[in-house]
């Protein structure tokens, strides 16, 4: 099978890979968002200990 | 936590390949049919999160354990996008196969709902400021919710649904050849530790700003300033 047929997905493509690409967006997006809520959490408590 | 993303990794990558490269299409479907290596995996975690969210939810009510109240709410924004990729992806199969983008059949309206259920939590626990008030209400909520679940499961079997009915989880043999069924089960294997690492992230966070006022929090916020 060449490279060209495994993405064309026989015909079915832009159904397998939106929804291949939409499942990899989301679950990146939930391990990401904790990460940056983490670090401006800290920001925050560290500006309020200041005071 | 890297020994997780580990774990995951090496379920997913041979998951992905057996499911997207190895696997023969289907003789009616073609290659459309792959989308299920994520939409029944993400559709078996909506589940079984739902489940986690209200147990630990219950235990969190009855015995005031801290830990089952976060465990809870950290679940829910999981489940909720577990739900969706579920709805979505099913969309994306049902457009090709069926020829329309939703249909109001059981099994894909009781999944709706269970969406609707995930948003609700999380709203509610949004909406009251202190926390453990809100770990009580939301565990009512999630455990009312409960009743939801067995429809969603028995949907296809209660109801004559466009939905198909199940393949892998019957008593029988499975309806579905060994080579379809390994990435399959490797998938939801690899969904299973990828709702772990993203739960403890989430719990993280939700028990630092719930302890911003105890000392190891302050401690930890002042050694990470310097």
């Amino acid at each position: 099978m060449s490279m060209q047929e495994f993405f064309a997905m026989g015909g079915y493509a832009f159904f397998v890979w939106t929804s291949y690409g939409l499942t990899l967006i989301v679950l990146v997006v939930n391990i990401v968002v904790p990460v940056f809520q983490r670090k401006q959490f800290l920001r925050q408590q560290a500006l309020k200990q200041k005071r | 936590m890297p020994w997780l993303v580990i774990i995951f990794l090496l379920l997913l990558l041979p998951g992905l390949y057996g499911g997207l490269y190895l696997a023969p299409p289907d003789y009616q479907q073609g290659d459309s049919y792959r989308i299920i290596y994520i939409h029944v995996p993400s559709a078996w975690m909506s589940l079984f999160i739902y489940m986690v969210m209200a147990v630990t939810g219950a235990i969190g009510l009855i015995w005031r354990i801290k830990l089952a109240e976060i465990m809870s709410i950290s679940s829910a924004s999981v489940g909720a996008c577990f739900t969706f990729i579920a709805l979505v992806t099913g969309s994306l199969w049902g457009k090709p196969m069926w020829g329309t983008w939703w249909v109001w059949d059981a099994r894909l309206t009781s999944e709706l709902i269970l969406l609707f259920l995930y948003l609700g939590v999380i709203g509610l626990y949004g909406a009251i400021d202190d926390k453990r008030m809100a770990s009580k209400a939301v565990a009512i909520l999630a455990l009312v919710g409960v009743v939801n679940i067995p429809i969603i499961h028995y949907s296809v079997v209660w109801w004559n649904t466009l939905h198909q009915g199940p393949t892998v989880t019957k008593m029988d043999k499975p309806s579905i050849h060994v080579s379809m069924l390994i990435p399959l089960l490797l998938m939801a294997l690899a969904f299973k530790f990828y709702y772990l690492i993203a739960v403890i992230q989430r719990a993280r966070i939700e028990l630092l700003t719930r302890e911003r006022n105890s000392q190891w929090v302050k401690t930890m916020v002042s050694e990470n300033d310097q």
